[in-house]
């Protein structure tokens, strides 16, 4: 580890001690460019800075010395937008359980660490630039079923459908997905089981999501297996990834939702 | 009156004054009748028409995405737009609390007239009360529409929706779904947009940002977008268009708005003739996080809700830097409560963010740099049990402990007041139509319905009304009738206005300065935050005035943007933004300038009572100010506002 120069500013408030990282990032120019990763060194970083704040000073540097910023999703910072998402040493999201990339802090490394930091790896996610890919597909599984038909102006008074409260907490649950695709790219099979399972475990729970219950769950799984997803085996790494902790549990509710479906058609 | 203000040095003005604003499509009579009476006036298009009318919508929020679903749904083609990767990413979804309807389920005395009436003074009197009444009236069809969707809402054990209490406001009317709100809603209208994305509806153009509005013979016709993937710039025509872009929070660089949040559609729309309204009302969230460090590029919003349960407070003694479970209850400073005992921890947001300023600049502020409170838990705990502390709240806690690694169960929150939401914007009619016929405001991107502040879970009420319910019909009477001529992509305003985009794009590339983009951004936000943040002086607002020009002239000349135009350049994306927020910031100066009152989010130094509250002056300010685009100093155009029911009164929350 080389000795580095103290910093010229102040980068924390209150003198936090910083660590001095190697991060070897992946560089791909277009989506038909090979791509490589590339080392850089990145010295006092401050333990509150999230990640992509780390980032954001690694780019603010590289545009001053004449490089191309890496460039990288992101919007709300706040863990709820699922724009961001990269792979860090090998996990979607980093070390930590149920956080995305924005709300990872650098205090989960320490000083001298070597981070890789790559974008998400699926042959349903093609790589736009850097650490961007295209996840458009999981628009289209939406589309194909994952929604209430209700057109505006013709819903029923809000009370006179009571769900009762453990069904509509499982339904929230299962809703929180932030559609990231961190489970897809924890995937060996790059499958979007969990994504699609937690939106039909969510809209077939409740009462008002029965009467497309089973269209619902075939035209979804349908749109899922065009955009070249894979297939599920069982291998669990996706809800171990996931930000929001959808469980495990709902890629069998899916199964079962898509068997009576089938079995009914 | 105030008239033209002279420059110190340059001469010249900062702003003239124009016509009055008289006509805001508005019926009169009776107020519980003018939508309906509005909607019925209103022309239609017939079902089987509607296909050959094409709309643009700009922006997928609630606001956008309510209305791009609708307005298919009701036949129309749309084309739609959103600068993110996914329709579902725009930033409603961190909307946390909640929304208001006047259900009165909780049977507390909830009605339309009071949620009216709450809006109206929640927002310091500057609000129209006939966009204010309906948007109170269509509040209870929201929730039906959106339980129907499926958003799971919070529910009792009866199974019946549960509502909780919000500032400004002694009912329990908010809907939440746990600290999810907005994403909740916002993946309903995404779902329903997706919907008609699927059924070829709505053409979808995700990562494309509006960089330009099309006017021509003096209607909006269409917006000039660019492919921030392949960089290509491409006019899109229509019959009309739709701004549901959001607000300009991120003119402060810090702000609790995402880092893509741009003022860049609507402050274009503003230079090719729609008037600006209320610029100066900026809302300023008692409840974010504080500031780390230097490097920091975006707040975190801490729930209002937060509030219901959470005690604030700060050590009676300056510069106390013992930690908190030192400090014995006597010692402690509950200053909201004692300041404001009716209303307590709950007091409107302008009002509880400016009484933590004042305790941190009196030197009693905790955490690093003393620019913090304690939001306190301890007793909410104690009185309930850290398991229904965590069902309510429980996402909030994680996400405070991940950002700052401390533990709010166990030690007290620190937070800090961050710009959170904007109540100016474009002005628009009662019809949300803009000044340029054809081109319509919608959400948090208008100036309509908050006044000079917003109450909590109202931003997602009012962007839902428009998206869903207001916006639709008046689209289609806008269509029936009006004639609206052919255009085409041959036009020589559409060449012209794309001309325009692309020149300027290759103007930010070829400069080659020394600095970021985000230098820039940063040092316009930190001035703008100084003296035009939670307090604002004439001095600070002409001292920013002065330095603004400086600054983007600056900007011109030594921006650093790598890169070329025609790839995914996310620098310069970023620079074209910041160039409007330094045209933008000075807009905002100018208009705080000009109103030399205090109301809600605006808080003029020179204007408040011997208690330090906000002091309005209805005599010269009891309008609503929009300012038309000349290229030098704007010209005012005043919106007289009639209070015909509600009674102007110096807000007490005491």
């Amino acid at each position: 580890m080389d000795v580095r120069a103290p910093r010229d500013e102040p980068t924390a408030l209150e003198g936090a001690p910083t660590v001095n990282l190697t991060l070897r990032i992946w560089r791909q120019r277009g989506p038909e460019d090979r791509g490589a990763m590339v080392t850089y060194d990145l010295p006092d970083v401050s333990p509150d800075m999230s990640f992509l704040e780390m980032l954001d000073v690694l780019n603010e540097r590289l545009i001053l010395e004449g490089e191309d910023p890496v460039a990288f999703d992101h919007d709300c910072r706040e863990g709820i937008c699922g724009a961001c998402g990269v792979v860090i040493n090998g996990q979607a999201h980093g070390p930590r359980d149920r956080t995305t990339t924005c709300q990872l802090h650098m205090r989960s490394f320490n000083d001298g660490d070597v981070i890789d930091v790559e974008p998400w790896r699926a042959g349903a996610f093609p790589v736009v630039r850097d650490l961007v890919v295209d996840r458009s597909s999981f628009d289209r599984i939406i589309g194909a079923g994952g929604y209430i038909s209700v057109v505006t102006g013709s819903a029923p008074e809000a009370h006179s459908t009571p769900v009762p409260k453990p069904v509509a907490d499982a339904a929230f649950d299962n809703a929180t997905c932030i559609g990231c695709g961190a489970c897809v790219a924890a995937c060996p099979n790059g499958s979007s089981m969990l994504f699609t399972s937690a939106k039909v475990t969510h809209l077939n729970l409740l009462p008002q999501g029965a009467p497309e219950r089973e269209t619902r769950v075939r035209n979804m799984v349908e749109a899922m297996d065009a955009e070249g997803f894979g297939g599920c085996t069982n291998t669990g790494e996706c809800t171990v990834a996931c930000p929001k902790g959808i469980p495990l549990t709902s890629i069998g509710n899916l199964n079962r939702e898509y068997l009576r479906a089938v079995t009914r058609r | 009156m105030p008239e033209t203000t002279s420059l110190g040095s340059g001469g010249g003005s900062y702003w003239t004054v124009g016509d009055d604003i008289v006509d805001t499509a508005a019926p009169d009579g009776p107020i519980e009748t003018r939508w309906d009476r509005r909607k019925f006036a209103a022309k239609l298009v017939n079902p089987a028409n509607r296909r050959r009318h094409t709309v643009i919508v700009v922006g997928t929020g609630l606001a956008g995405g309510a209305a791009g679903a609708t307005l298919a749904e009701q036949g129309y083609k749309v084309i739609q737009f959103c600068f993110q990767d996914s329709p579902r990413r725009a930033h409603s979804i961190a909307a946390q609390g909640g929304i208001n309807a006047a259900k009165n389920y909780r049977n507390d005395g909830d009605s339309v007239y009071r949620l009216f009436y709450d809006t109206v003074k929640g927002g310091d009197f500057r609000a129209r009360e006939s966009n204010v009444y309906r948007l109170a009236q269509i509040s209870t069809q929201i929730i039906d529409q959106c339980v129907a969707q499926g958003v799971p809402f919070a529910r009792e054990y009866s199974g019946l929706l549960d509502t909780r209490s919000f500032g400004g406001v002694q009912v329990q009317r908010t809907f939440y779904a746990r600290g999810q709100t907005g994403q909740q809603l916002l993946i309903g209208a995404y779902q329903a947009l997706s919907r008609q994305i699927d059924a070829g509806g709505v053409e979808i153009h995700p990562r494309t940002e509006m960089l330009d509005l099309i006017v021509i013979d003096g209607r909006a016709r269409g917006i000039v977008a660019r492919d921030l993937v392949t960089g290509k710039i491409t006019p899109y025509l229509a019959d009309a268009v739709v701004l549901a872009t959001g607000g300009y929070g991120n003119v402060f660089f810090l702000s609790t708005n995402a880092k893509g949040s741009n003022t860049t559609a609507t402050w274009r729309a503003h230079r090719r003739g729609a008037l600006f309204a209320n610029p100066c009302y900026t809302q300023i969230h008692p409840t974010c996080i504080p500031r780390s460090g230097e490097y920091q590029g975006k707040l975190t919003l801490m729930s209002e809700s937060l509030r219901n349960d959470g005690r604030i407070w700060v050590p009676k003694q300056k510069g106390d830097t013992r930690s908190p479970d030192q400090i014995p209850e006597a010692e402690r400073d509950y200053y909201l409560e004692r300041i404001y005992p009716a209303f307590g921890n709950l007091v409107p947001r302008d009002i509880a963010s400016r009484a933590a300023k004042y305790q941190c600049d009196d030197g009693r502020g905790v955490g690093p740099g003393g620019l913090g409170v304690y939001l306190d838990f301890a007793d909410a705990i104690k009185r309930m049990g850290e398991d229904k502390v965590r069902e309510k709240y429980g996402n909030l806690f994680e996400m405070y402990e991940r950002i700052t690694g401390e533990d709010p169960y166990k030690v007290p929150m620190r937070i800090y007041p961050a710009v959170h939401y904007t109540m100016g914007g474009l002005w628009v009619d009662y019809d949300l139509q803009s000044s340029i016929p054809g081109m319509f405001v919608i959400g948090e991107a208008n100036f309509s319905d908050h006044g000079a502040n917003r109450l909590g879970a109202s931003a997602l009420m009012q962007g839902l009304a428009d998206g869903y319910f207001v916006l639709p019909p008046m689209i289609g009477n806008y269509i029936a009738s009006t004639k609206l001529g052919s255009v085409s992509l041959d036009d020589p305003t559409v060449t012209s206005v794309v001309g325009e985009v692309t020149g300027r794009l290759g103007r930010l590339l070829e400069i080659n300065g020394d600095r970021t983009p985000d230098s820039f951004h940063r040092e316009l936000g930190e001035l703008i935050w100084d003296e035009c943040g939670m307090g604002r002086t004439e001095a600070g607002l002409r001292k920013a005035l002065a330095r603004i020009p400086e600054l983007r002239e600056e900007f011109w000349r030594r921006v650093k943007v790598p890169g070329d135009s025609g790839e995914l350049n996310q620098s310069l994306e970023k620079a074209n933004r910041i160039a409007d927020f330094l045209e933008f910031g000075e807009l905002l100066c100018i208009d705080a300038l000009h109103r030399a009152e205090s109301c809600g989010g605006h808080f003029r130094e020179e204007s408040q009572t011997p208690d330090g509250e906000a002091l309005r002056d209805d005599e010269r300010f009891a309008y609503a100010a929009a300012w038309e685009y000349t290229g030098g100093a704007p010209v005012l155009h005043r919106e007289p506002l009639q209070f015909d029911y509600v009674h102007l009164a110096q807000r007490n929350y005491s």
